[in-house]
């Protein structure tokens, strides 16, 4: 007898020990992020806020990298694309867009930092700045205090394929490759640093300068999140076995240009974008949950209505609430209490 | 004690206290320094905690401003004061910035030392007092001893301290300055000056090496002259002890500021424009500075570096012409 | 539910700009809009964008058109919403916080030596040196430093030669002069002398409100009058708000706007004669005086209509054609020249406009004239001959592109054929803008205001 049954071959994202829950989550969160990005640049064109810097395109390799991690006992040093990232580790619409707004109650710096400047202590975001690269050495600090306490944590930071060629990138990566410090050294190489492209940049590959440091380099399809998510768990699993550091070579688009003073037409075409913009990383993880059976057309309105209501309710929140008052500016310069000196003041 | 043993002798006991402390920097560990400060520190507490790093100041701040922000206490070493430079973004960008950008969500409890000062026939790459580059930047303390007592006492206060703290120590005062240090904890509370003599002709305001001149100088001129010189050590730079400037100034009406640091831009200008701002009615005299010459840095021959630097003789004349004035 | 009209502005789209042009409209008056939905297209030197827009209701009025270029802030349309219960965002975010320039402080006058009662001692030239110390210590002990021992060098009081000079007792009593606190540093000055005179102010430059215009005007210089000047023969008066406008604009004009200048004989003698046909009855209809103004002013109109790049305005890059004709005229008061504006002027009669004539003035001398008075005009006239002027070089009332007077009329004889008459004839004078118009249109179009006025008849309509 000849029995045929359909045999289903066992699915990419449950091999990688992903559940379906988590699998739709992620979806979730990508396209959230997109939705978010694009609300920020129509507000900025609509004149109610200054600036925004967006990460379209580059959402699903954040997202799945976020997934890969511990938010529990793990360290983030994201860079200002990234919010697809701080979106799956916890931060929410609303905090994104009271830091949007500059207003009070924004997590990130109470207002006093440009958007896509992300810190939060409690969600183990560590405050960033704006000259890049800065955070590398950091990260590795923080992976030295992993190792010194004995914690089992890693820490993550993110930066642009231009960012990579500060001497921050060099020193950092070779000072955790000499301690084999728990580092993953992530570059979403979006092809552009404002409008310098990646020929302009550096003539080789980014993931190949690992080797010089004594840890590998990996390169990664930043439109294939299951891809991505696969090859930063197991750095991370390195990284937690005292393996040392890994360097993770993302490469993606940057779908809008550097930001909204910038008229990325007068260095790169149309078409150009256009090509990028059909290999959409999240359509294409929409196609694979669909087939997966986990994702329909209905399931897709009823998601882009919720974050749409969300969105609204965030823009319509942090629109209306308080700035910091003027004179707060002057505050936190040093730390305001008399701290162990004696009992004195640190400052007079 | 020898003023460099008073600075070992604080990491050490700090580090003992605390196990958060640690230190790190190029050539600290095994070989204990190029001074020998750190000498003695490895044995004891392991190449974790007192940690070679590779050659890259940047890399060596920033990973300490990382570990700093993740709540260790590290101490940061720059070999010579004139090679933090590569650390100066991270420096000013990131440690001085770190609370306040963050609305106090975090910060830095960051210490990097570094030597300054000539003397040693070091030429212009290590011999210079780079304070005024970093001096007026808002969220930095900045410290400078000119004793043993005061070195250990402020470099414990800023291992302690919850803001970044650079403590710069004269590399010439570490073998040629010595006095005594109390023995157990104590701390020189950050922000304060110290009156080193009193006096009522002139006051003569300084930090660092250059200290021990003006007292030098003050010893003679009661004797030979019969001037009573009011000397204070700022040892604090940033954030500057207002009221100890106001009250030295206004005690006689006649300053004189010393540093070895290059007049102008440096750490004198502002205590003078401070006086001047606030005490102009109390002045008998214009403000004067007896400081390095505006030249990039000292050269190596001898007759070069007497030029620059300063000594007793160059400190007892302005004093002397101040209070005769 | 209540609507209310919502003014969509213009947002800086990028640091630095301060103005956007409109390149095309995506959406009609009468369409609905959806929140955030683009309603223009906006180019500027760094980027362009689509403007999305702000509410949802519908488009009512379009206040820019393609190719205007609007600055960053002011309304580029109006968009008809239904009224909302609430939140206004709490604050717009800072475009650009106004920047206020402030006055240049008068520089004081520059120290004096010691003009001493007594001459200075050579062997002790610091003697008269009281440092701010000494001064202080002095006033507060009523010490008459005449009489201190200096000590200090070339003879100087030092601060412990008053110290000790109080400590011996010798606090001097009422010694007349009292000494000076604060003040002049360093110089003796006895009561007796009088003080210099302050130097004159230089006038504030006008407070810009962000963005900063490419011409801002030119800062006054300052002047200083040194030396004594006998009291009385000179007075001040204060500048006032308008009077520093004023200032501000015609600097403005002079500095930006190359003038050409050119002037035309008009034979007046016709419209003479049908003024005065109609004055009296005019007069008793409408209850007002029928001037030659409203003639001129259509007479300018038509010309205009015919050659409509005297309506216009130079742009940098393009020049802007208004199509309204808004005529600004001057009018004259105690204490200022304005030039009220009337407003789409080809669409008013003689008598219409004569109305407006006098409003407008009856207005301006009443001090009633509201800014909307004031705004958008696009060719101004002058009637200069009121006080008996035959020819004037009018300043263009920026950012118009010509001014033109009416003079005197003045009864002549003129060369009529091979004889000679006796006519009433008026310059007309025209100061142009040479960037945008040059001697052939202006000519033509001056040619144009001769015909219309030398066209008058007695049977020409008022109305």
């Amino acid at each position: 007898m000849i029995y045929a049954s359909t045999v289903r071959p066992p699915l990419r994202h449950a091999e990688l020990g992903l559940s379906d829950e988590r699998a739709v989550a992620m979806y979730e969160k990508m396209a959230a992020a997109r939705q978010y990005d694009e609300r920020a640049l129509l507000l900025q064109r609509a004149g109610k806020v200054n600036f925004h810097i967006s990460g379209i395109l580059q959402e699903p390799g954040q997202v799945a990298a976020a997934f890969a991690l511990d938010p529990s006992s793990d360290w983030f040093l994201p860079y200002y694309r990234d919010y697809g990232f701080v979106l799956s580790v916890g931060m929410t619409m609303k905090e994104l867009m009271l830091s949007l707004f500059a207003k009070a109650e924004d997590p990130n710096s109470g207002g006093r930092q440009m958007p896509g400047h992300f810190g939060c202590k409690r969600l183990r975001i560590v405050t960033g700045s704006s000259p890049v690269t800065t955070q590398v050495p950091h990260a590795v600090g923080f992976a030295l205090a992993a190792k010194m306490r004995g914690e089992r944590s890693v820490a993550y930071v993110s930066f642009g394929e231009g960012s990579s060629n500060q001497g921050d990138f060099h020193e950092g990566c070779n000072f955790a490759g000499v301690h084999k410090l728990p580092v993953l050294f992530v570059c979403e190489n979006n092809q552009y640093a404002i409008s310098v492209p990646l020929a302009r940049q550096t003539a080789g590959r980014i993931c190949d300068r690992a080797l010089g440091y004594g840890f590998p380099g990996v390169r990664v399809d930043g439109n294939d999140p299951l891809e991505v998510y696969r090859v930063v768990r197991e750095a991370r699993e390195r990284a937690i076995a005292g393996e040392g550091p890994t360097l993770i070579e993302i490469m993606t688009y940057r779908g809008a240009p550097h930001s909204t003073s910038d008229n990325d037409l007068a260095y790169r075409t149309k078409e150009e974008i256009e090509f990028h913009r059909a290999k959409d990383g999240i359509l294409a993880y929409r196609r694979y949950l669909t087939e997966a059976g986990l994702w329909s057309d209905e399931r897709e309105r009823e998601l882009q209505e919720r974050i749409r209501r969300e969105l609204d309710e965030a823009t319509a929140y942090a629109e209306a609430a308080p700035y910091p008052d003027a004179e707060d500016s002057l505050r936190h310069v040093y730390a305001e209490s008399a701290e162990a000196n004696g009992g004195d003041g640190p400052w007079r | 004690m020898e003023y460099i043993d008073a600075i070992r002798l604080a990491m050490k006991e700090e580090m003992e206290r605390d196990p958060d402390v640690f230190v790190l920097g190029e050539d600290v560990g095994l070989k204990g320094g190029v001074f020998t400060t750190t000498k003695g520190l490895q044995p004891l507490f392991g190449e974790l905690r007192v940690l070679d790093t590779p050659l890259s100041e940047s890399a060596i701040a920033g990973v300490a401003i990382g570990a700093a922000m993740a709540g260790l206490k590290p101490i940061a070493e720059m070999q010579y004061s004139d090679f933090m430079f590569p650390a100066a973004n991270q420096i000013i960008s990131e440690a001085a910035k770190i609370r306040y950008r963050s609305n106090n969500d975090w910060n830095c409890p960051l210490v990097i030392r570094a030597p300054i000062g000539g003397g040693i026939f070091g030429g212009l790459y290590h011999s210079q007092c780079p304070e005024s580059v970093f001096f007026g930047t808002p969220g930095l303390k900045i410290v400078a001893p000119s004793t043993a007592r005061d070195a250990k006492g402020l470099l414990t206060a800023a291992i302690r301290d919850p803001d970044p703290v650079l403590f710069f120590e004269h590399k010439k005062a570490y073998r040629l300055i010595r006095d005594e240090v109390p023995e157990g904890d104590y701390i020189v509370p950050i922000g304060r000056s110290a009156v080193r003599r009193e006096g009522t002709d002139l006051t003569v305001i300084g930090y660092s090496l250059p200290l021990h001149f003006a007292l030098q100088a003050a010893e003679e001129l009661a004797r030979e002259e019969g001037v009573e010189a009011h000397v204070v050590d700022l040892r604090t730079l940033q954030p500057l002890d207002r009221e100890g400037v106001l009250e030295a100034a206004a005690r006689t009406g006649k300053v004189l500021i010393l540093h070895e640091d290059n007049k102008t831009g440096g750490v004198g200008a502002e205590v003078a424009a401070l006086i001047a701002e606030e005490l102009l009615y109390d002045l008998d005299a214009p403000i004067r500075r007896l400081c390095g010459p505006d030249v990039p840095a000292m050269a190596i021959n001898p007759p070069a570096e007497k030029r620059f630097l300063l000594n007793k003789d160059k400190v007892k004349a302005a004093m002397l012409e101040l209070a005769r004035y | 539910m209540a609507k209310r009209i919502a003014e969509i502005v213009m947002p800086q789209l990028a640091e630095s700009l301060v103005s956007a042009t409109i390149d095309r409209w995506l959406k009609e008056p009468g369409e609905t809009v959806d929140l955030y939905e683009p309603i223009c297209e906006v180019i500027t030197d760094k980027v362009n964008a689509e403007l999305p827009s702000t509410v949802h209701g519908v488009l009512v009025k379009i206040l820019a058109g393609p190719g205007e270029t609007v600055d960053v802030g002011a309304p580029i349309c109006l968009v008809e919403t239904e009224a909302s219960a609430g939140a206004e965002p709490a604050a717009g975010p800072a475009g650009g916080e106004e920047a206020v320039s402030v006055p240049a402080p008068a520089p004081q006058p520059p120290e004096r030596a010691a003009a001493a009662t007594d001459a200075p001692d050579p062997a002790a030239p610091m003697r008269g040196r009281y440092s701010p110390a000494v001064q202080r210590l002095a006033a507060e002990h009523r010490v008459d430093l005449r009489g201190v021992a200096g000590t200090g060098w070339g003879g100087r009081i030092t601060r412990q030669d008053v110290l000790a000079h109080i400590a011996a007792g010798a606090a001097a009593s009422a010694s007349a002069s009292p000494a000076p606190s604060g003040g002049a540093s360093g110089a003796a000055v006895p009561a007796a002398q009088a003080q210099p005179p302050a130097p004159e102010r230089p006038p504030a430059p006008t407070p810009q409100p962000a963005p900063v215009r490419p011409a801002e005007p030119a800062h006054l210089p300052a002047v200083e009058v040194e030396g004594q000047v006998a009291p009385g023969r000179e007075y001040f008066i204060d500048v006032t708000p308008i009077r520093k406008t004023i200032a501000s604009r015609m600097r403005q004009s002079v500095n930006e706007i190359p003038h050409a200048w050119t002037v035309i004989e008009v034979d007046l003698t016709n419209l003479t004669q049908l003024r005065n046909k109609w004055k009296e009855e005019f007069r008793k209809q409408e209850g007002i005086n029928l001037t030659y103004m409203p003639f001129v002013l259509k007479a300018v109109v038509s010309a205009i209509k015919d050659y409509p790049i005297m309506n216009s305005v130079w742009a940098g890059d393009r020049i802007i054609v208004k199509r309204d004709i808004n005529l600004s005229l001057a009018v004259g008061t105690d204490h200022s020249v304005l030039t009220p504006v009337i407003r789409n002027a080809d669409q008013k009669n003689i008598a219409g406009l004569a109305r407006e004539i006098h409003e407008l003035a009856r207005k301006t001398r009443e001090g009633k004239l509201k800014l909307s008075d004031m705004q958008d005009g696009t060719f101004t006239v002058n009637n200069t001959g009121t006080f008996g002027s035959i020819m004037s070089y009018p300043i263009i009332n920026y950012p118009q592109a010509a001014i033109m007077t009416f003079e005197a009329v003045v009864r002549r004889p003129v060369v009529i054929g091979d004889m000679i008459g006796i006519r009433s004839m008026v310059n007309l004078c025209l100061s142009f803008d040479h960037r945008i118009l040059d001697g052939v249109i202006c000519g033509q179009f001056h040619q144009r205001v001769k015909e219309c006025l030398e066209s008058y008849t007695l049977d020409t309509s008022l109305y």
